[in-house]
This record gives structure tokens, sequence and C-alpha cells, in this order.
């Protein structure tokens, strides 16, 4: 029986890796993707532009201006000499920030009052724009201690994991585990529906194989795309972009096989449930976007509001990704690790039986 | 469908072999009633976008709200005491005691805590000196840059605000003479909402655009029907038009539907005209279902047609538009990039339109490039099809 099985395999992966094309749209893809998205992916501010509009023409704020032209995260300044220009210059989205000064601020800043600083951000950009104003804020604390003001004794702060907070070291991590996902789930939510399409899985079910071995048949060489795929990103992503992997190598193929269970099943589920490989494609997709957004990878999980929080708890990918941080980046132990290993096994149990009692349906 | 007739038995008089309304309107009934017939079509088309603009929109929440940090203080001085207090009732903080340092530390790693603020057994002397702030050390969360980010700044701001207090209550100046206000434009509470929503109607009409279509060719050739709409006399027009005209006006619907969804269930306002949304969206689609059709035809297997539209349009649409992260960071390389990609100029287009108004100097170049990719990703399907169909 298990011979069969291993035939069967091997027959699904001809199927993958047969055709030029189908080996070249299983590693070129996930290529890309790790040469482009780790240096788009950044919220950081650089290169923005800022609007200056000052009214005051004093010392103090000639002072700052040229300060803030200093800065990398303004590369343009642009001056403007009325509220209208000023409008009229945001609308356009000619810059991120815009920083007004009040008519006598350098003189009430001498006389030591409260001078009127406004700064203006783009809402459209709400995120970048409140990073740029911190610059902004930045700035100003610096140049108010040269000049004399007590002292501001600032904090120590040391970043953990990733001293010089490179959002690469977090991209990197996530996009193992996200690349993995489509790569997975395409392979074992289509298969089956192909099969289907193509009136080839009544051959299968006419076969001694039991739904079980057609169903393992179909879940591990998706796993063996995920786990491959995966390796080759942890691969560029250590060797590639100097990201430490402070853990185990068995650790983290131990998180990748665990995570490849409960996707294999995700995706069987998908399959179970789609007579066309558009069906399975499009279930894939609406697992795929929705735990992708909600796994913490583009904001924490802990923001979500209580819902959101309860759907991360049935996601595989807020699990996965953790343990793919803790792995690369934060010495993880194998103690550290069960509490997220077992979450995902009980989600592959779950999908993998449900998938398995559809197809025993779908055969009756 | 029309019947299969190879091309020399059909009598040369009797068949139009020039563009034909009646065929083309034929096409696009069959091309209609596979969309209408199979529920994931529809799924995709009215569903789906519901989903994404609330998951996006009440899900992703870039503006940190509170976060969780432990805190251990080793001073029992009247200032520490005071100044842990101030940590505890900030808003941007939700505060865990702890003793050892290490038990934190642990916590951290496992991601349930955000940072560590560690108040130093010498701080309450330092404080005296002026130097209070080299007793305080806080430690972030760096595998989580962002967050990271924001915990430094807001445990430097209840700092400032601390020391600016006590130093009032001592009779002393205020130390920070500016007074900096922050006021954001289009969007005064600065909800992420407000443009993440606009922004990912943006990355929905991508996928119902060109997901749907990279199916559609390809399945005619893995099925083989292709073969048998060849061998009628089909134009290439007409083939290619009935692919389109079906999936313009599903897409175009479900525009609508995001538009109501995000306006009136979701309370984002809409400050332009509905009219030149629609003309936004019209060039929108043509992108986005000629590159769908191109990947389709140059493909020929659904599998495969899938996995390059992931690759060429959803993933670039969510990554390099904009949407989420700001073009103006990346590498000079990759933002000239993102000058191919059509869901930068909708996305832009959609923001601009429902926080700005009309603002004609950003639509007319967001209108001009989205025409301009359109006759591209068209003609390119148009060559290639007439290449694969001769």
């Amino acid at each position: 029986m298990l011979q069969r099985l291993l035939r069967l395999i091997i027959k699904e992966l001809q199927a993958l890796l047969g055709t030029r094309q189908g080996r070249y749209m299983l590693v070129m893809p996930v290529l890309l993707q790790t040469l482009l998205f780790p240096f788009a992916a950044t919220l950081e501010v650089r290169n923005a532009s800022l609007l200056i509009y000052n009214q005051d023409g004093g010392q103090a704020s000639q002072e700052l201006v040229q300060r803030l032209a200093r800065t990398a995260a303004f590369t343009q300044l642009l001056q403007v000499h009325s509220e209208g220009e000023l409008a009229h210059a945001i609308d356009q989205q000619q810059a991120l920030v815009a920083v007004r000064f009040g008519a006598d601020f350098s003189r009430r800043l001498q006389a030591r009052q409260a001078a009127p600083l406004q700064v203006l951000i783009d809402g459209r950009r709400s995120n970048s724009g409140q990073i740029a104003a911190n610059y902004v804020a930045e700035v100003v604390s610096d140049y108010l201690a040269e000049q004399g003001a007590p002292p501001a004794s600032t904090l120590s702060v040391r970043n953990l994991y990733n001293p010089n907070l490179d959002f690469k070291w977090h991209v990197l991590p996530c996009l193992v585990a996200i690349i993995t996902t489509i790569g997975c789930l395409m392979v074992t939510a289509l298969s089956v529906a192909r099969e289907r399409e193509e009136g080839t899985f009544e051959q299968l079910l006419v076969s001694p194989l039991t739904p079980a071995y057609i169903m393992a048949g179909k879940a591990i060489p998706g796993m063996v795309v995920a786990m491959g795929q995966g390796s080759l990103i942890a691969l560029v992503a250590h060797f590639g972009y100097g990201v430490p992997f402070t853990g185990q190598v068995l650790q983290l193929l131990a998180g990748m096989l665990c995570y490849g269970l409960a996707l294999a099943g995700v995706g069987l589920f998908i399959s179970s449930i789609s007579n066309t490989q558009q069906q399975a494609f499009l279930g894939v997709f609406a697992f795929m976007v929705p735990a992708t957004i909600l796994s913490g990878y583009v904001a924490p999980i802990e923001n979500m509001p209580t819902f959101f929080q309860w759907l991360a708890v049935l996601n595989p990918l807020s699990y996965f990704i953790p343990i793919l941080k803790g792995v690369f980046l934060k010495h993880y132990l194998w103690s550290d690790m069960f509490p997220r290993l077992w979450p995902m096994l009980l989600i592959a149990t779950f999908t993998l039986t449900t998938a398995l009692r559809m197809f025993r349906r779908h055969i009756a | 469908m029309s019947p299969v007739r190879p091309p020399e038995a059909a009598p040369a008089a009797a068949v139009h072999h020039g563009f034909s309304w009646r065929r083309l309107l034929a096409l696009c009934r069959k091309e209609s009633y596979q969309i209408v017939r199979d529920p994931s079509s529809i799924l995709v088309a009215f569903i789906m976008p519901v989903v994404l603009l609330f998951v996006m929109g009440y899900a992703v929440n870039l503006d940190a709200a509170a976060v969780r940090i432990g805190l251990v203080v080793d001073d029992s001085g009247r200032p520490a005491q005071d100044f842990a207090r101030s940590l505890m009732a900030s808003p941007a903080f939700e505060v865990h005691p702890g003793v050892s340092l290490e038990a934190l530390k642990a916590r951290l790693a496992l991601g349930q805590l955000r940072g560590i603020v560690v108040l130093q057994s010498d701080f309450s002397t330092r404080w005296q000196q002026g130097q209070g702030g080299s007793a305080i050390q806080v430690l972030t969360d760096g595998a989580e840059p962002n967050t990271a980010n924001f915990v430094s700044a807001y445990a430097q701001g209840v700092w400032m605000q601390w020391q600016q207090d006590s130093a009032a209550d001592a009779g002393a100046p205020r130390q920070s003479p500016v007074d900096l206000r922050q006021r954001a434009w289009f969007n005064p509470s600065t909800v992420s909402r407000n443009y993440l929503v606009p922004g990912s109607i943006a990355v929905v009409m991508t996928i119902i655009g060109a997901l749907l279509t990279s199916l559609v060719v390809a399945r005619e050739w893995e099925r083989g029907t292709m073969e048998a709409l060849l061998a009628t006399p089909v134009t290439r027009a007409e083939l290619l038009l009935s692919k389109v005209l079906p999936y313009y006006l599903l897409g175009m619907a479900a525009m609508l539907m995001c538009l109501v969804v995000a306006v009136w269930v979701m309370g984002v306002p809409f400050r332009g005209s509905v009219g030149l949304l629609m003309g936004e969206s019209t060039l929108f689609l043509g992108c986005a279902l000629g590159l769908g059709l191109f990947l389709s035809t140059v493909f020929r297997n659904q599998f495969n047609a899938a996995q390059a539209a992931l690759t060429a349009a959803f993933l670039p649409a969510l990554m390099l538009s904009g949407v989420v992260y700001e073009i103006a960071s990346m590498p000079q390389a990759l933002q000239w990039l993102t000058r191919l990609i059509p869901a930068r100029y909708f996305a832009n287009a959609l923001q601009t339109l429902f926080q700005a108004g009309n603002v004609g100097a950003l639509l007319w170049p967001d209108a001009f490039f989205l025409a301009l990719l359109t006759c591209f990703w068209l003609g390119l399907t148009a060559l290639k099809a007439r290449r694969t169909l001769d």
C-alpha cells in the first residue's frame, strides 16, 4: 500500500514539475518576490517632501528649516508664502508634511513664551504622515536642547532581536510564511479540482487506493512544494539579506512541517467543496487574503478588534509567523515552539478529517 | 455556444467574415451564462470585496492602540513610583508590572509584550542630578519594527510630559517653549481606515479584473473548446471583446457595491464625483482585464495562469501600489517599477476622490497612465492571440 502511495506522490510531482513552464512557475515568482518585496515593505519614511510656510523669517525658524532639510526623511523642501498656496500644495500631494511657523515664532521663543509651530500632515497617508511628524518633533527638541533649554535627558532605548529596527528582518520571515501559503494551497486545492475537471478523479477512485491514501497522495506533494519554497526563501533571507538565524534548522523544518499539514488540510477542504479549478482557485483566494492580512504581518493582532482576534486564533498563519520570527531572530527553544506547534496540528487534524469526510460523501 | 463548423464546410458566401455584432452578442451571452452559473464568480465579485473591505478597514490598524509593555521598578524612591504611575496612566500603554526582568524578557520573546521599561535602582538619585533619563531603560521587540518605534516614541513622550509636570509642580518654567500642534488635512482624526479602504478597493478590483480573467482563456484551451471556437468564423476582436465585456460589467457592478459599502456602511467620506470614479474604474478595469487575458493567452493552463496572475497582479497591487507602503520610501529602481503597476494609479485616484475630491491635477495623470497601460495590455493580448490563433 505504501508503495502505491509513493507512486501517487511521484505522479503528482511529475504533473507539477514535468513541464518547463511548471518548474518555472514554482521557482520564478518566489525568487522575484524575495528580491522585490523586502525593499518595498518598509514603514519608514524616506525621501519625502516637506512644505515650509514660514510667516516668521526670524533666526530660530530659519535654523530649524535648515536642520529639517538635512534629515534623511526629507529630501525636498518647498516654500510657500500664503495660506492658499499651502492648501493647494497639500491638495496636489506635493508634500507629505507641512510645517508652519507662526508670525512671531522666533521672538516668542527668545522671550521663552509658547511659540506656535503647526505640523500639517496629508491625511490620505496618515500613517507615514505621523511618522514624518515625529521626525519633525525630534529635530525641534534637539534644537531646543542645544539652545540651552534645560537638557532634556533622553531614555536609553535598546531594540532587542533587531538592534537597528531593520524592516527586512521583519519582512523576510513573514515572506517565508506568505509565499509557502500560496504554493501549498494552490497545489493541494487545484490538483483535485483539475482531476475532477479532466475526469481522471473517477479513475483514481476506482483504483485500489482508499480515499485516505488519495488524500495523502495529494497532501504530501503540496507539503513538499511548501517546504521547498520556504527553505529557498529562508536561505536567501539568511545568506542574501543577512537576516540572523538564531535557532536550529530542525526547528525551522518542524515549524514548516506542521504548518504544511495545516495548509494541506485547508487546501484539501477547499478542493473537496469545489468542482472546477476556478472554484478551487477562488476558494484559495478567499482563505488566503484575509488569513494574510489577519496574521499580524501588516498590523499587530493585539491592535485588532476582539472579533478579529478570535479569527486569528483559527488562523494557522498567526502561529507560523511568530515561530519563524522566533527561530530567525529570537533564539527560540523547543519549549517556546510547542505552544505554537500544537494549535497548528489541531487545525490540521480538523481540516484533514473534514476534508476526508467530504471526499467519502462524494464517493458514496 | 455556436455550433462547431469546420471552415471548409462552411459555404463562403453564407459566413460573415468581418466583425459581426451578432456573433459578439452571442459570445457575450455565452460568457455571461458561464459567470452567472458559477457560484464562485459571484462569491468573488460580491462577497469577497465586502469581506476584504471590512478586514482592511477594521483589522488593519496602523495607528497603534494601547501597546502591552512590562515594567520593572528597581527604585523605591518617590520620583520612581510617581513616574511608574504616569506610565500606567498613559492611554498609549497597557502596563504589566513585573518583578524580574528575566521573566518579562521571556514574555517579550513570546510576543506577549512588545516592550519593557526598567527604572534602575539609581533612578531617583540621577533624577535629582537632572540625568533621570539615563536610568530608564526601554527594551523593545525589534522583531516588530513598527511597534518598536511606537514603544520608544511613546515612552519618550510620557517621560517628557512627566518631566514638565514635575517641573511645573516645583514652580519652574516650561521646559519646551515650542508649542507643537499637529493636524491631519482631509482626515483630522487620522483614521487609517479612511485611506486604507479606498486603497483596498484598488486591490479588490485587481482581484476581480485580473484573477477571474486569467482563467477564462486558459480554461477554453484546457477543455479543448478553444479549438472548437477557432473553427468557427469568429474573429479575434470578437473573441477578445466577448471575454472583456461581461467581466467589465461584473467589475463595474462590484465597484458600485464597494462604493456603497465604504460610504454608507463604513462611513468613509467620499468627496469626489461618481462620474469621475466610474471613468477611472473603467480605465483601470481595462488594464486589469487586459493583463489577466494576456496571462491566460500565454499560459493556456489554468494552474500556471492563476499563479502568474497572483504574482503579476495581486501581490504588486498589495505591496507596490502605495496602499500599505509609501512609494517614496522605496529604492529608486523599485519606484520606477511601481509606475508599471496599474493599481498604483488607481489607488491614488481613489484616495484622491474619496478624501480630497475632484483634484484634476492628480486625476488626469492617473487617468492618462491607466489609459496607456490599458492600450499596452490589450494590444499585447491581441498580438499574442493572433500568433497563437494562426
